[in-house]
């Protein structure tokens, strides 16, 4: 669904099916646009109108859309719309329509249910591309793109790396999103750590080797991949207090040293501090958060200005 | 004095273990004759029914008739009506929570429109609780004297366990059985996808197994221990057909149904938020579909039912998570049980066992049978014709089947409710 006739991008919903050549190119894509040294706008999508729609907040994630769009010249629209109409029960798909007839070119979706972006496409009007910014627990394709960008920047090939993912996996779209790129650009080893009660049935299925346990799934990685720990988890029966938490999982410093030693350390993003990672990783030298946030900017921008050719490319044929 | 002389049919009587051709002879409603013609028979009205095969009218387990209180998803007038032409001759109206049937008044409702609609029959069964709250018994002696042949608390959860075993000794002092659709609602803690690896990829909440064994588990002692009958609602997974063998083996009280299309489809059909496939209990693993049919297969599962929940187009116009659960299933269930003879699951004895005399039995109604004496509820169905189901096609008032596209081998012709042919389309 998310690709035109011609395998280019029209959507990007999900990283699951799309070939490693596609990936690769969104990644060189956003490098072009980090080389850009000067920061001048690209006229990529002038003339076009972007309407990032929340109904999930986020800081981060919607503050580098916003940034992209302008980098690409597009006009902007950010709309909150937990505290809209939706709360005065507009049905999404009222709000789709109603949206869709204002004469927009994107949407930038994040929404609290999983499959939300998919559903959005389904019904939105045909000329209009839709950017998943996050749907439930089941993807966050962009960020899994700038993590890669991440990793490549450091490491030269994906083949022999061993990936771990730390963390909420059951809850995580991250890790999912994450997931699906890293075996489909052929990662030696991706490894998912976490307690039984975050660890979601048939994960393995996804290509990945199971850990329960920190120091087993630290050993000899090449990438550490932190996650964020919501509080709520603390309820339901799932984890017992971040205390414990962070002494089985927390990345510490004597933990990263079962890692290489050239391993480096990310995180999405927003950080809990003293609960899943400890200041001194967090800040040290392995850490590479910052850059992340950095790539952000241009992995959305390559992704804005590929669905928005594909699309017109789509109409073009039609 | 109404009489009617089928002519040349093939009578399949699994009831009676029949399955000849022959002729069939009705009087005043009733089956009066097979084969020959008795002494000063008068034909009113003769069918010729070369080629076609004559069965016992549809007993279907569970209907969500939406009326009264949900009119915009379905009417009783239009759905019966449905039912009629898909050779169901007889439904069961479940309760739910905005039409809970817990009051003689509302069964009397129910019983009214049902007649008025001049079709299926409807049988009603009651809510075990008042307004289907779990909290409160409903008045089951009222509603018993108002007809309604079971009770059940639907996909309702009942609060605490004390409280279920008081419900089933006081159904079973008024000698109405319980139908129970065995879900821990604890365990469901807001799951919508079948738990494995098809929920994790798509990041739905799960359902684990647990929340229908462990509640079967739980009942199926409280049965040995208070000694009531109990029919366990849409099983959906191999572990359950496992636990109900067992009771059975034990000699324990017990049926047990199946909705058609957890025979057919599974977790598979969820893979692009399909949320027409989003229902409760949730599509399984290949593995418990399997297990499903071989219940069916040894009898261990009594019945095929419908579970009929037709729904208003929004209903399933939104992400997976928040669009409504259930299938629009009437005119799929006589096509998918007849499938299961095609791909060798059942003979056809079996299959229309399943849809009719023992279905009728867990409702206690001699119904779903054409032996001599019978109330003549017939179907007559045509094998060389096909039908295919699409939206252009679909009659009942909720469009919500995932089966649009798939074409069936034969068609229902003719069904008649004693002897009288309420649905005739050659």
């Amino acid at each position: 669904m998310q690709l035109a006739t011609d395998g280019q991008l029209k959507h990007f919903l999900t990283i699951e099916g799309l070939s490693p050549l596609l990936l690769e190119e969104i990644l060189d894509r956003a490098e072009q646009f980090l080389s850009n040294k000067s920061q001048n706008k690209s006229p990529v999508l002038r003339g076009k109108t972007v309407m990032n729609l929340f109904f999930e907040n986020s800081t981060r994630t919607r503050t580098t859309f916003e940034l992209a769009a302008q980098r690409l010249s597009a006009d902007i629209v950010t709309l909150d719309i937990r505290n809209s109409s939706t709360s005065k029960g507009e049905s999404l798909l009222d709000t789709i329509r109603n949206l869709g007839a204002m004469n927009c070119d994107m949407f930038v979706v994040r929404h609290q249910h999983s499959g939300a972006a998919h559903f959005i496409a389904r019904h939105c009007p045909a000329h209009i591309s839709v950017l998943n910014a996050g749907d439930g627990h089941h993807a966050h394709p962009t960020q899994a793109m700038l993590d890669m960008l991440t990793i490549r920047q450091h490491k030269e090939d994906f083949q022999p790396l061993k990936v771990g993912i730390i963390g909420d996996i059951l809850h995580s779209r991250v890790a999912r999103s994450q997931i699906h790129a890293l075996t489909t650009l052929c990662t030696g080893e991706v490894r998912v750590i976490a307690p039984r009660t975050l660890i979601p049935a048939g994960i393995e299925k996804m290509g990945v080797n199971v850990f329960h346990n920190m120091e087993e799934g630290l050993d000899d990685l090449d990438v550490v991949i932190m996650l964020r720990l919501q509080k709520e988890r603390m309820q339901g029966g799932l984890l017992p207090s971040e205390r414990e938490y962070f002494s089985l999982y927390g990345l510490t410093e004597a933990r990263m040293k079962l890692a290489k030693q050239d391993a480096i350390v990310m995180h999405p993003g927003p950080v809990n501090r003293g609960v899943e990672i400890d200041s001194r990783v967090a800040d040290g030298k392995q850490s590479v958060i910052l850059q992340q946030v950095n790539n952000g900017i241009a992995i959305r921008m390559a992704v804005m200005a590929m669905t928005m050719s594909g699309q017109a490319g789509e109409l073009a044929r039609q | 004095m109404t009489s009617l002389h089928i002519k040349s049919a093939r009578l399949i009587d699994p009831a009676n273990q029949q399955d000849t051709v022959t002729d069939v002879y009705i009087n005043d409603g009733v089956v009066l004759a097979i084969g020959e013609a008795p002494a000063n028979y008068k034909n009113n009205k003769v069918i010729d029914a070369d080629g076609l095969w004559l069965l016992p009218g549809i007993v279907d387990l569970s209907v969500y008739l939406r009326e009264p209180g949900q009119e915009n998803k379905a009417t009783i007038q239009h759905e019966m009506n449905v039912a009629i032409r898909s050779g169901i001759t007889t439904v069961c109206a479940m309760p739910e929570p905005l039409s809970p049937i817990d009051s003689s008044a509302r069964i009397n409702l129910i019983n009214e429109k049902a007649q008025a609609a001049k079709a299926t029959q409807v049988e009603i069964i009651g809510a075990l609780m008042d307004g289907l709250k779990g909290e409160q018994l409903s008045n089951m002696g009222g509603l018993k004297k108002a007809g309604c042949v079971a009770v059940s608390q639907g996909l309702e959860p009942i609060h605490g366990l004390n409280l279920l075993r008081k419900s089933m000794e006081y159904a079973a002092t008024l000698d109405l059985k319980l139908f129970y659709q065995p879900i821990e609602h604890s365990l469901l803690a807001g799951g919508c996808a079948h738990e494995g690896a098809i929920a994790t990829r798509l990041g739905l909440p799960p359902i684990s197994t647990a929340v229908e064994t462990t509640a079967m588990a739980q009942m199926l002692m409280l049965v040995e221990e208070t000694n009531t009958s109990v029919h366990f609602c849409r099983l959906s997974c191999a572990k359950s057909v496992e636990l109900l063998k067992q009771a059975k083996a034990k000699g324990l009280p017990v049926t047990a149904d199946v909705a058609a299309h957890q025979l057919f489809l599974t977790e598979m059909d969820i893979s692009d938020f399909n949320t027409l496939c989003n229902t409760l209990p949730p599509l399984r693993s290949e593995r418990d579909r399997d297990a499903l049919r071989e219940g069916v297969a040894t009898g261990v599962i009594d019945a095929i039912c419908s579970d009929h929940q037709p729904h208003d187009i929004d209903a399933k116009l939104s992400p997976f998570q928040q669009s409504s659960t259930g299938i629009s299933a009437l005119e799929t269930l006589l096509p998918l049980t007849l499938r299961l003879v095609e791909e060798g699951v059942i003979s056809l004895q079996q299959a229309i066992s399943c849809v009719t005399h023992k279905s009728a039995a867990i409702i206690n109604k001699s119904k779903g049978s054409l032996a001599i004496g019978q109330v003549a509820d017939f179907v007559l169905f045509d094998p060389t014709q096909y039908l295919d189901i699409s939206l252009d096609t679909f009659q009942s008032k909720g469009k919500n089947s995932p089966f649009f596209g798939w074409n069936f081998n034969g068609r229902v012709v003719s069904t008649a409710i004693a002897g009288n042919i309420i649905f005739h389309q050659r």
